[in-house]
């Protein structure tokens, strides 16, 4: 397996330990997802990718709402912060604007990202902090038993919607690439984990708000949504470019790759709208947009220097 | 004197009247100006020694129609010799840019019987019949009362320096006050263009010259002046309203985030941070909404200093699932809600202190947490230096509670002088301790340090979950009831610390009366003028409402009654329906009831407008004499 960025910026995390992470050094509590829970792929990859990128564990922060996956902190031996439903990303951005030297991951299901959390979500997108935002989207409420989500396929019958889902399910790839100064789009999914592995590790290299939407089946609830592409590779179509994601060892599977340069706005909205297909891939990618934090970039003060200040602003209201 | 006697020229020197107090405003049409004008009034006045307390007259809406009533729009300044702390009664003299706004402030029973009315009299003769019939019978209205009415030709003036009559009345009205009561003038011209700092020269000469103008009118026209005389200054003073000590104070404290969404009357907080706060090394993010700005705030605080996050009711409530976090993760957080009149969207721009149960509560599930209350501007810049250290010590959410008459009230107290101390330290990053946890819990005291991300060695997850000492989610009732405890026992640790309040007055009596918040001023007001009468009154004024204040019961067992003095609703025995029983009472009488077990009555007002010392003094007056309830 390789990854191709050539055009990526790599990030210089100067390594301040001779100490080299081994892979269970990132290890926290055992996860106690169902077997075979997509959230597992998700973990293992994450896993791989703090240990190839050394991240540091005590300057990494993983930040998740409500809801299964959002277990996923506890899962991991660094700083972790489960909130509640639907906010991870005001947590994240507060943390990360206090704190840019801070490596932070947003979790999040997609009840959590794309129901209770959609203002969030779609700011946080315009915001574009630096930040590694993975959106487990398995189409459905999980932890409280079979509720319908917005990304729950229409007609599928729930329990607050046993005739099926009324409404045609949200896409949440065509809403993120519709958000102003959004600057990283991807999908993968929780069955190609070598996809799944490069596309954190292309999300986690872009400075900026990667957003990666990451398909799931719930074993439990929704096994068989995505069976027709799992069993059958031709309907997954493949967006590779240098500046994206490759992937060569999937080439035996995936016959069905387009050149797609990230870019490309309008071509990525065009196959956002393809539901013909399973798209895996970076949608778009555009490094050059204005980051929040860069924006807020304020110079620290010493308790003198505030002080001498202080001293001037009572001026300014003497009588 | 009628409406339509014109004023004749004074021959004879003004007659000057020297009193101790006097209170003015100045109102217009909204987009007039009038609080421009009493704002640089009120702030030259303050300078020049006087002890002042201003109030903002605010409509409803944005940009209401001309000449209506309910536009009315001004300023109202107490200006005493003595240091002024509060609103007071009555207004004296106004000035008035029309007959309707001047009307809208005599129906709400905002004058003194005897006000002088200075009221711009172009409308008399305005080409518009019905123009000329509303200022006909507003005249007769008001001539019914004892007021001097004198009209002013502000546009016939005006127009010889302005093109336009809506700009410049202001600066002329200045002018004549300025006649009036004898203020300095090269202070109001420094004034002027402070107000006008992010304006043009020729802005701020053409404000001198309207200033000059109505100058000279008053006094070739009027044969009286007022002379408050301000007094000696023993100390250094500065003069600013609440709003803006706030967000100074959150600066004192060495705060460095505050996440806000706009909310009337809280917003000014942040203007004022959003001016100053880069300059310390401090930023403002004003998040996509209520919920994400507390978020954002627990966040910054969780990874580092403690952060503030500024709000009113509506964003309190927003707020709540948040807190409840911030609570159960002992993540210190600063929260400060200028309260309105409410439920709901209510009253937005008018005052309030409806909002005590819904902070103390804050959260559901058993969320114990710390809520102050600043009883004057000054104590609006003191108190987020300790709401910072509380919530950094008790890791805890400190919850602030000012309103709208602190918001927006302007007057002037003694300079702070800043220490190191009051400043955060900075992030302490060493790698924890062997053996220290996430929740270390005292057993005693339920006090812990806190870990944050950085720390080598400290690595855990903070989850909203029931937890024990590691943070690992724990599910068991016996950590439950534990952690719980630990959370709890804080308060009272805190309570420990904190002394009895004192008295104003004497130590037992008739009648108590108990207040907070920006009452303080008008209560006090009231005693003193019901022991100068000889009725056996004290008062006492919390600043923590939670926790309490220690020994209120001792204080209450020796007065006869306890009466709550407060903004905010409660029902009235003899109305229809209403009994004892069933009363609903204020909401600082509720806690008091409930943690001391004392009959505390309850007295409160919600016109919308701070409390009238008056007011008060008629209500202890009717506790004492005539024993009834409410």
């Amino acid at each position: 397996m390789t990854l191709s960025c050539g055009a990526l910026q790599v990030l210089g995390h100067e390594h301040e330990h001779e100490h080299e992470y081994a892979m269970t050094e990132y290890e926290g509590a055992k996860a106690r997802w169902c077997p075979g829970c997509g959230d597992h792929s998700v973990l293992t990859a994450v896993q791989k990718l703090l240990t190839a990128e050394q991240l540091i564990p005590e300057q990494t922060v993983f930040v998740s709402g409500i809801g299964c996956s959002s277990r996923f902190p506890h899962y991991l031996k660094t700083y972790g912060f489960h909130g509640i439903h639907g906010r991870a990303l005001p947590v994240s951005t507060g943390i990360k604007l206090h704190r840019p030297e801070l490596t932070v991951f947003t979790v999040m299901g997609d009840g959590d990202c794309t129901s209770i959390g959609a203002a969030h979500w779609i700011h946080a997108l315009r915001y574009n902090l630096d930040l590694t935002v993975m959106m487990l989207d398995n189409g459905i409420y999980g932890l409280t038993k079979k509720q319908t989500s917005p990304t729950t396929p229409q007609g599928f019958a729930t329990n607050t919607q046993p005739k099926g889902s009324f409404l045609p399910a949200l896409n949440p790839i065509a809403v993120s690439l519709g958000v102003t100064n959004a600057s990283f789009v991807a999908q993968t999914a929780e069955w190609a984990p070598a996809h799944l592995y490069a596309t954190l590790r292309a999300a986690y290299r872009h400075k900026g708000l990667s957003f990666v939407r990451i398909l799931q089946r719930c074993p439990v609830f929704t096994p068989g949504i995505f069976q027709a592409a799992v069993q059958d590779p031709a309907r997954t179509v493949l967006l590779v470019h240098d500046d994206g994601v490759v992937v060569p060892e999937l080439d035996r599977i995936y016959k069905t790759q387009l050149h797609h340069d990230p870019r490309d706005i309008d071509a990525a909205r065009r196959h956002a709208d393809n539901l013909e297909h399973v798209h895996l891939g970076v949608f778009f990618r555009d490094q050059s947009r204005p980051r929040y934090e860069e924006l807020r970039a304020v110079t620290p003060k010493t308790t003198a220097e505030r002080l001498q200040l202080l001293e001037e602003e009572l001026g300014r209201y003497a009588v | 004197m009628t409406a339509t006697s014109t004023p004749t020229l004074a021959p004879l020197p003004p007659r000057v009247t020297r009193l101790a107090e006097h209170t003015i405003e100045i109102v217009s049409d909204s987009g007039e100006g009038a609080q421009k004008c009493g704002q640089i009034f009120g702030a030259v006045s303050a300078k020049m020694g006087n002890g002042v307390w201003t109030v903002e007259i605010i409509p409803a809406e944005i940009q209401p129609p001309p000449r209506l009533p309910e536009g009315a729009s001004g300023y109202r300044i107490r200006l005493g010799e003595e240091r002024v702390t509060n609103w007071g009664d009555a207004t004296n003299l106004i000035v008035a840019f029309n007959e309707q706004v001047l009307l809208a402030r005599h129906r709400l029973g905002a004058l003194a019987p005897d006000a002088v009315l200075l009221v711009e009299d172009k409308w008399a003769t305005d080409e518009d019949a019905d123009i000329v019939t509303a200022w006909t019978q507003a005249m007769a209205e008001l001539s019914t009362r004892n007021y001097r009415i004198i009209p002013v030709p502000m546009e016939v003036q005006c127009l010889t320096i302005v093109d336009s009559p809506r700009k410049g009345k202001n600066m002329f009205a200045l002018g004549v006050l300025a006649w009036i009561y004898d203020r300095d003038m090269e202070r109001i011209k420094e004034q002027i263009a402070f107000a006008f700092r992010k304006k043009s020269e020729e802005v701020y000469l053409q404000c001198v010259e309207l200033l000059l103008l109505g100058h000279a009118w008053a006094g070739e026209h009027l044969d009286f002046r007022i002379d408050v005389p301000p007094a000696a200054m023993t100390e250094e003073l500065v003069v600013m309203n609440g709003n803006e000590a706030l967000g100074l104070g959150a600066v004192a404290s060495g705060m460095e985030m505050c996440a806000m969404y706009p909310i009337t009357p809280a917003t000014s907080v942040s203007h004022y941070l959003s001016e100053v706060f880069e300059r310390f090394g401090g930023m403002v993010h004003q998040s996509e909404d209520e919920i994400a700005a507390v978020g954002v705030a627990i966040g910054a605080s969780y990874a580092g200093k403690v952060a503030l996050t500024v709000t009113s009711g509506p964003g309190l409530a927003l707020k709540t699932e948040f807190l409840g976090l911030a609570i159960m993760t002992e993540i210190p957080l600063v929260v400060i809600d200028v309260q309105r009149g409410g439920p709901s969207t209510g009253l937005p721009t008018k005052v309030e202190q409806s909002d005590l149960l819904a902070a103390l509560f804050a959260s559901p599930g058993d969320a114990p947490h710390v809520v102050i209350a600043p009883a004057t501007i000054e104590e609006c810049f003191h108190v987020m230096i300790t709401a910072r250290r509380l919530a950094e010590a008790f890791r805890t959410v400190v919850m602030v509670l000012s309103d709208a008459n602190l918001a927006t009230g302007v007057t002037p107290f003694p300079r702070p002088k800043p220490e190191a101390r009051w400043q955060a330290e900075p992030i302490d990053l060493a790698p924890v301790v062997e053996g220290q946890r996430p929740y270390g819990w005292d057993p005693d005291t339920g006090l812990s340090r806190r870990v944050i991300p950085g720390q080598p060695g400290g690595m855990h997850t903070v989850t909203g979950l029931s937890h024990d000492e590691g943070s690992k989610v724990a599910y068991s009732g016996g950590i439950h009831s534990r952690s719980s405890a630990m959370r709890s026992r804080k308060l009272a640790v805190l309570q420990s610390l904190l002394q009895p309040p004192p008295l104003y007055g004497d130590a037992e009596g008739d009648l108590l009366i108990v207040g907070w918040g920006s009452t303080k001023g008008a209560i006090e007001e009231a005693v003193d003028r019901a022991r100068a009468e000889g009725l056996k009154v004290s008062s006492v004024h919390l600043r923590f409402l939670s926790p309490l204040e220690p020994g209120l019961k001792a204080i209450f067992a020796r007065f006869t009654k306890v009466l709550a003095v407060e903004i905010n609703y409660s029902d009235t025995v003899g109305d229809p329906y209403i009994t004892e029983e069933n009363r609903r009472r204020g909401q600082l009488a509720w806690v008091l009831r409930a943690t001391t077990l004392v009959d505390v009555d309850s007295w409160t007002r919600v016109p919308g407008e701070p409390l009238r010392p008056g007011s008060i003094h008629e209500a202890i007056r009717e506790r004492i004499l005539v024993g009834g309830a409410a």
